[in-house]
C-alpha cells in the first residue's frame, strides 16, 4: 500500500509540471504588458520599462518559466500588486476559507448523493424513485448562483432565518455556531448540482450492479435483501462511483467560484475573479497553479480509496 | 429513425422537454422580427418598474431597459453561445477520441496524457485562466467553456472507440482490405455517433449554465450587450429591493436548462439499446408471482416442479420459457435437464428458489414445492430461509457469479451467517473445512484469494463449496462446467459425483452436453422450446430415445474416436418461444410429422419414469 | 502442393516497464512454431484456453505482427504485416459471429467490402458475385437487407463464411467457428465448411478446444500447450495413441456417454503463470511422468512412430 502511494506521488509529479507549463503559457498569452496594467496607462515608458526588467519579464519565455518555477517550488509565488502582499499568504487565507465552504459541500453531495441514488435503484420505478429523479433533474439544471441569490431572499431576507452574506458576523460572532449558520446557505447552493449528479451515476451503477450474477448468487446463497443491496450491490457500485467523487469534487471546487460571488464568501474564487478583472498575473497564476495542485493531490487520495476498495488494481 | 422518434415521443417527460425547448427556439428565431423595444436603450427615469406596468410587460432593469426585450435577446444570445460551445467540444473532442482510441499504443499514449493534464484542473480554473489571457467577451468564454469540455468528450468517446476497436468486425473489416481512415469513417463512427449524441444532448445544458456562470462573474458578455448570465449578474446588486430583475432572468435559464435535460435523458433512453430492451431495470428480491388457474396438490417427492410456467413479459410480447414443466427428484438422486439454448432449461432452474429476474420474468402457473411446502407462493423471508440452506445453486461463470471485490472465504462464511448464528472464527474454520471437502490445495491460504486471484477451476470448486455450506437438501447445478477447460471440467464432475454420493444430496444438473449427463445423471429430462418432450431413466433414453428430436440431436454430437466423418444436423431453428405455434414444436424440422402434430395439445404418453411428449414416437412406450 | 509453410513463427507480448527495477522479458504468448500445410488439406489446432491458439491464428492472418519467424503462403513469403495483402490469400472465421458482424451495417454493406477493396469489382459484379455466393452458404437473397442482430448464431456464422468466401482466399483460419452454437446447428456449419473446402479446393485451418469436432473434420492435429506445439499427429491416430501425456489427458476428459466418470489421472490442475513461466517443459507441473529432466530441459519436438511428433522426454509407449 505504501508502495502504491508513493509511486502515484511520483507519477504525479508530471502532471503538477504539465499543470505549471499550461498556466504559464497561457498566461504568457496576455496582450500589452503588465507592467502598463500595474502603472496606468499615464505610466512613463522609462518606468515601464524599468518595472518590467524588475518583474524578470524582459527575459525569453522559457528562462522566465523556470526562474518562476524555482519560486514557486520554495514557495515564493511573487507578490500581488494590485493587494500589495505575498501572493502565497492571500492564497492561503482564501483558500483555507474556500475548502471549508466546498469540503461541507462535498461531504453534503457525497452522502446525500449515494444515499439518494441506491434509495432511487432499490425501489426502482416506484413512488420514492419517481420524486428522487425528479428532484435530481430540477437539482442539476438549475444554475447554482441563481439558487443561492432565491435562497438570500427566503431565508435571509423573507423569513430572517439566516445571514444574508459573509463568512462570519461583523460584530460579535466568529465562533463555530457563527460560522455555521454563515454556511448554511451556501453550502447548500453549492452542493445541489453534485449531489444531483452523483445521485444520478449512483442510481445507474446500482441498476448496473444489481443485474450482475454474483448479485444473483448472493441471492441464491440466502444473503437477506437488506444486505445484498447495502453491501454486494452497493460495494460493487462504488467502485465506479468513486471516481465520478473525484470529478465532483472539481465541480464542486469549481461552483465555489459562483457562490462565494453571490455569498461574499471570502474564497479563492473571489480572489480569483477579481484578480482577473484587475489583470493581476501572479496572483492568478499563483492561485491557479496551487488549487490545481491541490486537486491533484486530493485525486490520488481518491485512487488510494479506490485501490483500498478494488483488489483488482494492482498496487 | 422513425422507431427513435416514435421512442421518444412515448416518454412523455422527453416529450414536454422538447415541446419547451422547441417554443424557446421558436421564439429566439422570431426576436428580431417581434415588436420590441431596443433591449440596450436606457431610461433611468423609468428603473426598477415592475412587472405588467405599462408599456413594460416584465418592467424595466437598474437602468430603465425593457426586460422582456433584454430577456429575449439574452436568450438567444446564451442558447446560440451553449450550442456553439457544444458542438465545437463534441467534434474536436471526439475527434482526438476515437483517434487515441483506434491507433492506441504511443498515439493513445501522448493524447491521454495531455487529456489527463487538463483534467487535472477543476474544469473553472482553466476556463478562467483562458479569459484572463484572452481577456472578458463572450466569444472567449464560449471559447473557455469548448476548451475545458474537450477532454471529457475525448475522454469518454476514446473508451468506447477503444471497446469498438478491440471487436472482431473491425478485424473482419481490415482482412476486407479496408484502411485506417476508411476502418474509422464507415466501421467506428456509426457506432459512436450515438454515444456522442448522447454526450451531447447531455452537456449542451451543463455548458449553457457554464457560459452563463462565466457572464455572471462578468467575465463573459460585455455591457451593453447582455445573455442571460450577465442580465442575473447586473440584477445582484439589486437583489433585495428589486427581485423581479433577478428572477426573470434566472427562470429563463432554469427552464431552458431543465427542457434540454429532459430530453436529454429520452434521447438517451431511445439511443441506448440496453435501456431499449428493457434490460436496466433492477432485478427484484424474488420473481414476480402471478399464477392463474389451481395450484397443483402437494406431492411427497423432495423437490417437485409442478407444472411450472414462467413468462418473459417485454412490452406486448410474452415468451414463454418454461410452459406446463414436471420434474421431481428423490433424495441421492441426480436428474439430469438437458437442452439447447432457448430451451427454457435454466429458467426452470432458476425459477425454483425465484431466482428468475423480473422484471421481465413472471411465474404464471404452477408450483415448486419442497417437501410440500409451496416455494412459489412462499412469503420472501421464508423464501430467503430456504435459499442456499435447504436448497443451493451452482452456476456457470464462476469469475462473473462471485463478488469479486469480497475475499472467497468471507463469501462463503456469509452462506453460512445467513443461515447460522456462529462467530467469525467459526465460520472461517467452517470455510476452509469445507475449501478442503472440495479439494482445494492449500485451504488456510487460499480462504484469503480474491475470485480473481484463481483460476477458473479454482473458483468453481468455490462455486460448489458454497452450494455446500449449509449441507443443503437439493443442489441445482445450471451448467456448472460450460466455461470449463475438458481437463478441469472432469475433475470437476468427478468431485460432484463423490460429494453426492457422500452426502447423499439430490442434484438437478442442467447441462447441453450428453455426455456429461451420461456420465453423472440416473434420469435425464430433454427440453425443446420450454417444454419437457422425453424423460426417462439416463441409460434408457441415451440408448433408445423415443422422441425424434432427442434421437436426432443425439446423433449430432460428435465423439471422440470415430474419425473423420460428415456429422448429421437437424436443419432449421426451434421456435422463438413469443410464437409458438400449435401442436409439436419440433414438427417443422421433423421428418416423422403427420398432419396430427401441427393441431392441439401433446401430452406426455408413457408411465413414469419413461414418458415422451410425441405422437409417432421412435420407441414404444410402457 | 504446400499451401502454407509456418517457420519458427513466435509472439512475445511486451510488458510495460516496471517502476522499479528493470523491464520484464515479456510474456511469450507463442514460442516459435513451425509446420507446413498441403493444399486441401484441414489442419486442426487443439488447446485449451490461454494456450496461445487465437495468437497464432492472428498472426497468420497478419492482424497481429509475429516476433520472428516467416509465413509462406504457396511458396510467396509473407513479411510485411499487410492485413490486405494477405486478406486476397488467407481469411478468417471467427469464434463469435455475431460481434464479427458491424452492427450498423447491413449484410450486403459487410459482404460488398472484399469484394471491393481487394479485388476492386464494379458495383455489376459485386451484385452477381454476392448473390452466387450466398446461393452457395445456403443463405436467402433477402437477408442482403438486414441488419445482424436479427439473425441466429448459425445465420450469422454462415454470413462470416460468406463474407470471407468473398475475397477469394487460399487458405482459411477458422477460430472455433462453431463453439458459440448449439449442437444441432453446428453441424449444418460444418458440412457447410466441409462442401465449400471441396468446391473451391480451399485449405483450412480449423481451431478448436473440442477435440470430437477437430478429429471429425481435420487430417492432421496439432496439440497447443502454454504456447507450444506438443504434439503433431494424423487425425486418427492422435487421439487413439497419443505420445504426449497431455495430449492423452485431453482425449481421456473429454466426457463420453457410457465411459465412467474418473478424473484423469494428474497432479495440479493450476496452469502455469506466463507471467512467470517454469523452466523445462509447461506440463511437468501437472505431469506424473515428470522427471527431474523435464523441470530443467525443454523437450524438443522429435519424431515418433505413425509419422507423430511429440515435445516429450518420457513419451508414452505402448
Amino acid at each position: 500500500m505504501g508502495a502504491y502511494i508513493l509511486k502515484r506521488l511520483v507519477s504525479a509529479v508530471p502532471v503538477l509540471l504539465g499543470i505549471t507549463v499550461i498556466v504559464f503559457l497561457i498566461m504568457a498569452m496576455i496582450p500589452g504588458d503588465p507592467a502598463t496594467a500595474i502603472l496606468g496607462s499615464y505610466a512613463t515608458p522609462e518606468n515601464v520599462e524599468k518595472l518590467n526588467r524588475d518583474l524578470g519579464l524582459d527575459a525569453p519565455l522559457v528562462q522566465r518559466y523556470f526562474i518562476w518555477l524555482g519560486n514557486v517550488i520554495v514557495g515564493d509565488f511573487g507578490r500581488s500588486y494590485s493587494l500589495n502582499r505575498p501572493v502565497l499568504d492571500e492564497i492561503l487565507e482564501r483558500f483555507s476559507a474556500t475548502l471549508i465552504l466546498a469540503g461541507v459541500s462535498f461531504v453534503l453531495c457525497a452522502v446525500l448523493g449515494i444515499l439518494a441514488g441506491v434509495v432511487s435503484a432499490a425501489r426502482q420505478y416506484g413512488l420514492a424513485d419517481k420524486a428522487i429523479t425528479f428532484a435530481v433533474l430540477i437539482g442539476i439544471s438549475v444554475p447554482s448562483f441563481f439558487l443561492g441569490m432565491m435562497m438570500i431572499l427566503l431565508f435571509a431576507v423573507n423569513l430572517r432565518w439566516l445571514p444574508v452574506s459573509g463568512m462570519y458576523a461583523i460584530y460579535g460572532g466568529g465562533d463555530l455556531p457563527d460560522l455555521l449558520r454563515h454556511l448554511i446557505m451556501p453550502a447548500s447552493a453549492l452542493s445541489v448540482v453534485a449531489t444531483g449528479v452523483v445521485a444520478r451515476l449512483s442510481r445507474s451503477a446500482m441498476l448496473e450492479v444489481l443485474r450482475q450474477d454474483y448479485i444473483r448468487t448472493a441471492r441464491a446463497k440466502g444473503v437477506p435483501e437488506r444486505r445484498v443491496i447495502m453491501g454486494h450491490a452497493l460495494r460493487a457500485a462504488m467502485v465506479s462511483i468513486i471516481p465520478v467523487l473525484g470529478i465532483q469534487a472539481g465541480f464542486v471546487l469549481s461552483g465555489a467560484v459562483y457562490i462565494e460571488m453571490v455569498f461574499q464568501w471570502p474564497g479563492i474564487g473571489r480572489m480569483l475573479v477579481d484578480a482577473i478583472l484587475k489583470r493581476d498575473i501572479l496572483l492568478v497564476q499563483g492561485g491557479v497553479v496551487f488549487v490545481a495542485a491541490c486537486y491533484v493531490l486530493f485525486n490520488i487520495m481518491v485512487d488510494v480509496a479506490q485501490s483500498l476498495l478494488d483488489p483488482r488494481i494492482k498496487t | 429513425m422513425t422507431r427513435f422518434l416514435a421512442l421518444l415521443v412515448r416518454n412523455r417527460l422527453a416529450a414536454a422537454g422538447g415541446i419547451i425547448l422547441f417554443c424557446v427556439l421558436v421564439l429566439t428565431l422570431i426576436t428580431p422580427f417581434l415588436p420590441l423595444q431596443d433591449p440596450d436603450v436606457t431610461a433611468t427615469a423609468n428603473r426598477f418598474l415592475r412587472p405588467f406596468s405599462p408599456g413594460h410587460l416584465l418592467g424595466t432593469d437598474h437602468l430603465g431597459r425593457d426586460l422582456l426585450s433584454r430577456l429575449l435577446w439574452g436568450t438567444r444570445l446564451s442558447l446560440a453561445v451553449g450550442i456553439a460551445a457544444a458542438v465545437l467540444a463534441a467534434v474536436i473532442g471526439s475527434a482526438i477520441g476515437i483517434t487515441a482510441g483506434y491507433f492506441g499504443g504511443r498515439t493513445d499514449n501522448i493524447i491521454m496524457r495531455l487529456v489527463d493534464m487538463l483534467m487535472a484542473f477543476p474544469y473553472i480554473l482553466l476556463a478562467l485562466a483562458i479569459v484572463a489571457a484572452l481577456g472578458p467577451g463572450l466569444m472567449n468564454a464560449l471559447i473557455a467553456v469548448a476548451a475545458v469540455n474537450i477532454p471529457f468528450f475525448a475522454r469518454n468517446i476514446r473508451g468506447i472507440t477503444v471497446g469498438l476497436a478491440g471487436q472482431e468486425f473491425v478485424d473482419a473489416a481490415r482482412l476486407g482490405g479496408l484502411g485506417h481512415t476508411r476502418i474509422i469513417l464507415t466501421e467506428l463512427l456509426p457506432n459512436v455517433i450515438p454515444v456522442i449524441v448522447i454526450a451531447m444532448s447531455t452537456t449542451v445544458g451543463w455548458m449553457i449554465l457554464e457560459t452563463a456562470g462565466l457572464s455572471f462573474l462578468g467575465l463573459g458578455s460585455q455591457p451593453p450587450q447582455a445573455d442571460l448570465g450577465s442580465m442575473l449578474g447586473e440584477a445582484r446588486s439589486a437583489l433585495i429591493t428589486s427581485p423581479h430583475t433577478s428572477v426573470i432572468p434566472g427562470l429563463m435559464i432554469f427552464i431552458i436548462v431543465m427542457s434540454i435535460n429532459l430530453l436529454g435523458d429520452g434521447v438517451r433512453d431511445a439511443l441506448d439499446p440496453r435501456l431499449r430492451s428493457g434490460a436496466l431495470s433492477r432485478p427484484r428480491a424474488a420473481t414476480l408471482v402471478e399464477r392463474q388457474g389451481e395450484i397443483p396438490a402437494a406431492s411427497d417427492d423432495l423437490l417437485a416442479i409442478q407444472e411450472l410456467e414462467t413468462q418473459f413479459h417485454v412490452g406486448q410480447r410474452t415468451y414463454r420459457a418454461v410452459n406446463q414443466v414436471s420434474l421431481s427428484v428423490r433424495p441421492g438422486e441426480c436428474l439430469g435437464v438437458i437442452g439447447e439454448s432457448g430451451s427454457g432449461k435454466s429458467v426452470t432452474a432458476l425459477s425454483v428458489m425465484g431466482l428468475v429476474a423480473s422484471p421481465p420474468g413472471v411465474i404464471t402457473g404452477g408450483a415448486v414445492r419442497f417437501r410440500g411446502d409451496d416455494l412459489v407462493g412462499m412469503p420472501y423471508e421464508q423464501l430467503r430461509q430456504k435459499r442456499g440452506d435447504r436448497v443451493a445453486y451452482i452456476f456457470q461463470d464462476p469469475l462473473s457469479t462471485l463478488h469479486p471485490l469480497y475475499r472467497t472465504g468471507d463469501q462463503l462464511a456469509e452462506a453460512i451467517r445467513s443461515h447460522h448464528r456462529i462467530d467469525k472464527a467459526q465460520a472461517r474454520a467452517r470455510a476452509i473445512d469445507l475449501f478442503k471437502a472440495v479439494r482445494i490445495p492449500n485451504a488456510e491460504s487460499r480462504i484469503d484469494n480474491y475470485p480473481h486471484e484463481m483460476s477458473g477451476g479454482m473458483r468453481q470448486r468455490v462455486g460448489i463449496a458454497m452450494a455446500l455450506a449449509n449441507e443443503p437438501d437439493v443442489i441445482i447445478a445450471d451448467e456448472p462446467t460450460t466455461a470449463l477447460d475438458v481437463t478441469v471440467q472432469a475433475q470437476i464432475l468427478t468431485l460432484l459425483d463423490e460429494l453426492r454420493r457422500e452426502r447423499g444430496l439430490a442434484i438437478i444438473f442442467i447441462t447441453h452436453d450428453f455426455g456429461v449427463v451420461g456420465q453423472l445423471c440416473d434420469r435425464v429430462a430433454v427440453m425443446y422450446a420450454g417444454r419437457i418432450i422425453e424423460e426417462g431413466p439416463t441409460g434408457a433414453v441415451l440408448a433408445a430415445p423415443a422422441h425424434p428430436y432427442t434421437k436426432r440431436l443425439i446423433a449430432c454430437v460428435p465423439e471422440l474416436g470415430e474419425g473423420r466423418r460428415k456429422l448429421a444436423a437437424i436443419p432449421g431453428l426451434p421456435p422463438a418461444v413469443d410464437r409458438l405455434p400449435a401442436g409439436c414444436a419440433f414438427a417443422e424440422r421433423c421428418d416423422k410429422a403427420q398432419e396430427a402434430c401441427r393441431t392441439g395439445d401433446i401430452s406426455l404418453s408413457g408411465t413414469a419414469p419413461r414418458t415422451v411428449r410425441c405422437l409417432f414416437p421412435e420407441e414404444a412406450m410402457p | 502442393m504446400t499451401a502454407l509453410k509456418v517457420d519458427n513463427l513466435s509472439k512475445t507480448f511486451p510488458l510495460g516497464r516496471p517502476f522499479f527495477g528493470k523491464a520484464h522479458p515479456g510474456v511469450r504468448a507463442v514460442r516459435p512454431i513451425s509446420f507446413s500445410v498441403r493444399t486441401g488439406e484441414t489442419l486442426g489446432i487443439v488447446g485449451e484456453s490461454g494456450c496461445g491458439k487465437s495468437t497464432f491464428a492472428r498472426m497468420l492472418v497478419g492482424l497481429l505482427s509475429p516476433s520472428t519467424g516467416t509465413i509462406e503462403i504457396e511458396g510467396r513469403a509473407l513479411d510485411n504485416a499487410d492485413p490486405a495483402a494477405f486478406g486476397r490469400l488467407i481469411q478468417y472465421v471467427f469464434q463469435d459471429p455475431i460481434s464479427s458482424l458491424n452492427p450498423r451495417k447491413t449484410i450486403r454493406q459487410i459482404m460488398e467490402v472484399p469484394l471491393k477493396r481487394l479485388h476492386g469489382l464494379g458495383k455489376a459484379e459485386r451484385h452477381v458475385r454476392i448473390r452466387e455466393i450466398f446461393s452457395q452458404v445456403n443463405l436467402r437473397e433477402e437477408f442482403l437487407d438486414r441488419y445482424p442482430h436479427e439473425f441466429s448464431g448459425g445465420q450469422a456464422q454462415r454470413i462470416g463464411i460468406a463474407r470471407a468466401l468473398a475475397a477469394a482466399p487460399r487458405i482459411m483460419v477458422l477460430d472455433e467457428p462453431v463453439s458459440a452454437l448449439d449442437v444441432s446447428v453446428q453441424a449444418q456449419v460444418l458440412n457447410l465448411l466441409a462442401e465449400l473446402k471441396q468446391q473451391y479446393e480451399l485449405t483450412y485451418l480449423f481451431i478448436s478446444h473440442d477435440l470430437a469436432v477437430v478429429e471429425a473434420v481435420s487430417e492432421r492435429v496439432i496439440v497447443l500447450y502454454f504456447g507450444s506445439v506438443v504434439e503433431i499427429g494424423d487425425a486418427e491416430t492422435i487421439f487413439n495413441a497419443p505420445k504426449h501425456p497431455y495430449t492423452r489427458l485431453l482425449a481421456q476428459s473429454a466426457p463420453i456417454v457410457g465411459r465412467p466418470l474418473t478424473a484423469p489421472e494428474q497432479k495440479d490442475n493450476e496452469l502455469p503463470d506466463p507471467l512467470n513461466p517454469p523452466a523445462g517443459c509447461a506440463f511437468a507441473g501437472r505431469c506424473l511422468r515428470a522427471s527431474d529432466l523435464c523441470r530443467h530441459q525443454e523437450p524438443q519436438l522429435s519424431s515418433m512412430e505413425n509419422g507423430q511428433f511429440a515435445a516429450c522426454h518420457h513419451p508414452i509407449e505402448d
